[in-house]
């Protein structure tokens, strides 16, 4: 077994009824784990975008980037490389507001991270936050201290740069 | 024209003549248009639809054409299960159609509704579901394409009653494409010269052939490149008639069962060129110590089967046809530079030292001679399994076609039956299944006509499939049934001796029925060989039977299928069997 580390791989598929459930089908079938999974239209009618973070050593990669090729409805598969691709993750949280020194530093941190306020009320402050996935563990990390209430992420999308 | 009427004019045009296929409430409409279609197409009526799936496989086994199996919905299709499955396993190109509930009662828990397309989904290579009539024919013939082009494996199509009666507007496409569906076919020339290039090199070449080159029928060619370069051959069992196994460079069939000098030929081999093989666990052994001193040369047509398994040197991924016919011709360049490059003098000194390859096909020959001459049968009260192999090596016709059951009577057939050409010798592979052989032998019988179809079976494994006997009968189908009768479940018992101290558990079958007379309840002959003088008449009595013929041999009742590698060990491990001079042949410095 080599090293493992995280992949980012994009795919374009086939619009149709059942896609997921081949493309997730097959990821459970051969052991492989998938962390995150996106998925959305393109331009293009009948094609749609699905991007999967998966975990595994480079010949596990090999193996999953093979067996989703293999599947009819996958057009194309491409890894997303971290240094040539823009790989970012939408990420709402609501974090408990225990007092007011704790509201100034949570709004100080939110503008830090620059993230979005989407919803504020006495007792909690949701905010949304879009980035890599570290930068988002590390806010949500920095979050921890004051409770956080509720989180919601969407996984991981990416696009190639250039 | 309805949709069912648009389900036989596509599969006329796709070239099917017969399908294997059993009715039922939703395909009602689809049977009531083969009656328009007589003389074009018809049904060979199955007793259970597991056999139709099977029968579909032997069928495309024996003519590499894609059969097509029926079911109606619920319970029908699931009884297709089995046999997709088992397509899926063997890459054995089939269509299986599946009727299904009123598109308007999917999903409302309706008679007789599964949810096929989950069902099927892990174990077709596609499936697809008709919502529409109008979809109908393009649907079918992206199954056949997908079912046949670049790996071969089964596609379900599930057929809405509504889909069936429907009116269909459109007319059936003259071709069908599909985006995510483009096998490579044509080798990288550059893999192609590495891989002739290490062939040339090597000292200890080895072909290990499996069931990719039959697929792509390159037998001819693979033919050719052994007499060009040398090279001993060992198949898989799914491979077995690829290659001429009376050659005097064919080492028989490899694997857990397999031929010892097969076996221990990949370790010692420096290189290994495997083609359309796809180095399952009943080949390898342990992956850590498997062909360790080799180099890999691996060419597929699925670039998913490289390196899943086993570390590859060379990887080639292309039609095994086009790739042999490559190396072929990148072999006979080189050879042709390495003469002119050396001139003639130098090749003449050249020549009269041995050269290393020539030492190590010397040795195998010299030892698979010694084999060859070895048919010791061991002495046990009633007749060994391997005196029906003898007798029926001596009986087949290169024609003839050999299909299995599965169990211990499989592997005596892998092991000791010798078969010339592709598409003769037909075994369910990679899934295993019990009761394959007999509809998969009807299959095989109704492709092949003109040839005879034998049915090596156990008793344990005719009996899963048995009632197809009815279909035999009424369809007029002759196949010659042996059955292996030794009253267990021969491999698991092997199995429980070997490995759990003959703590036998529910393997033994105790009062077998007589088959003699199951063949006469169905109105078919049936003899009982009980000596081996017997054996020879008996099956040249079936043979020229017109009807069915089940000639039940009662064999020893313990023998075991020797050698045998232990499951997921070290190839040297491998026990038993014939060992004249094995270990001195593979000692020293070869």
């Amino acid at each position: 077994m080599g090293k493992e580390r995280k992949h980012v791989i994009a795919m374009l598929v086939e619009d149709q009824p059942g896609v997921l459930t081949r493309i997730a089908g097959m990821f459970a079938r051969r052991g492989f784990n998938i962390e995150t999974i996106t998925v959305g239209k393109t331009t293009k009618k009948g094609v749609s975008k699905m991007v999967i973070t998966a975990v595994g050593d480079d010949s596990t990669l090999e193996q999953m980037e093979k067996q989703v090729n293999k599947l009819i409805d996958t057009i194309k598969v491409i890894e997303m490389p971290e240094d040539s691709s823009v790989i970012r993750e939408l990420c709402l949280i609501k974090v408990a507001i225990p007092n007011k020194k704790a509201k100034e530093d949570i709004l100080r941190y939110t503008k830090i991270y620059k993230t979005k306020i989407v919803d504020i009320t006495q007792k909690s402050v949701t905010a949304e936050l879009i980035g890599e996935p570290a930068k988002v563990d590390a806010f949500i990390d920095l979050m921890k201290q004051f409770g956080i209430k509720e989180i919601a992420r969407t996984g991981v999308t990416a696009i190639s740069r250039g | 024209m309805n949709g069912a009427h648009t389900i036989v004019k596509t599969l006329i045009k796709e070239g099917v003549t017969v399908t294997f296929g059993f009715p039922g409430g939703s395909v009602i409409p689809l049977f009531d248009a083969y009656l328009d279609y007589k003389g074009k197409l018809k049904n060979i009526l199955v007793r259970h639809e597991q056999g139709a799936a099977h029968a579909a496989e032997g069928y495309a086994r024996a003519s590499g054409k894609p059969g097509v199996c029926i079911s109606t919905s619920g319970p029908g299709a699931t009884n297709l299960v089995t046999g997709i499955m088992d397509a899926y396993m063997d890459s054995t190109p089939i269509i299986a159609l599946g009727g299904q509930v009123p598109t308007s009662l999917i999903g409302n828990d309706a008679f007789q509704e599964s949810d096929m397309m989950g069902i099927t989904l892990p174990i077709t290579k596609h499936n697809f579901q008709v919502r529409t009539p109008n979809q109908m024919a393009s649907t079918i013939m992206k199954s056949f394409k997908i079912a046949s082009e670049g790996r071969p494996g089964p596609v379900y199509v599930d057929l809405p009653k509504d889909t069936q009666v429907g009116e269909v507007t459109e007319p059936i496409p003259e071709e069908v494409s599909i985006a995510g569906f483009q096998p490579t076919l044509t080798p990288n020339p550059l893999q192609v010269k590495k891989a002739a290039e290490a062939i040339v090199n090597s000292k200890k070449p080895l072909l290990l052939v499996g069931q990719g080159v039959i697929i792509s029928g390159a037998s001819k060619e693979l033919h050719e490149l052994v007499e060009i370069a040398q090279i001993p051959v060992t198949t898989t069992y799914m491979a077995k008639g690829a290659f001429d196994e009376y050659h005097d460079l064919s080492l028989g069939s490899i694997g857990m069962h397999g031929r010892k000098i097969a076996n221990y030929a990949t370790i010692h081999s420096d290189l290994l060129i495997s083609l359309g093989c796809r180095f399952s666990d009943r080949i390898t052994g342990n992956l850590k110590t498997y062909a360790e001193n080799a180099k890999v040369i691996h060419a597929d047509v699925d670039p998913a089967e490289i390196g899943k398994n086993v570390k590859v040197d060379i990887p080639i991924v292309g039609d095994a046809k086009n790739i042999i016919s490559a190396l072929v011709a990148e072999l006979k360049n080189l050879l042709l530079k390495s003469k002119i490059s050396k001139g003639l003098e130098k090749q003449e000194a050249f020549q009269n030292k041995p050269k290393p390859k020539e030492q190590w096909v010397k040795k195998i020959k010299e030892f698979k001679a010694s084999c060859d001459k070895c048919v010791k049968v061991p002495k046990t009260a009633r007749m060994h399994p391997r005196d029906v192999m003898y007798a029926l090596n001596g009986i087949l016709k290169p024609e003839d076609i050999v299909v299995t059951g599965v169990g211990q009577h499989q592997m005596f057939a892998g092991h000791f039956l010798k078969m010339r050409k592709p598409r003769t010798f037909i075994t369910s592979g990679g899934a295993g299944t019990m009761g394959y052989g007999f509809p998969a032998a009807i299959g095989a019988k109704v492709a092949k006509p003109d040839s005879n179809v034998f049915l090596i079976d156990g008793d344990g494994s005719f009996q899963m499939t048995l009632q197809e006997l009815a279909t035999v009968k009424e369809a007029g189908i002759k196949v010659i049934i042996l059955i292996m009768n030794n009253s267990w479940l021969g491999m698991v018992r092997q199995w429980l001796e070997l490995f759990f101290d003959k703590r036998y558990s529910e393997v033994h079958l105790g009062d077998v029925p007589d088959f003699v007379k199951i063949a006469e309840a169905y109105n078919l002959k049936g003899i009982k060989v009980k000596k081996k003088e017997d054996l020879d008449k008996a099956i040249k009595q079936a043979i020229s039977n017109k009807e069915t013929t089940i000639v039940d041999i009662l064999i020893d009742k313990e023998s075991n299928i020797l050698p045998m590698l232990p499951p997921g060990g070290h190839i040297k491990d491998a026990f038993g069997g014939c060992m004249a001079g094995q270990g001195k042949f593979f000692e020293g410095d070869l």
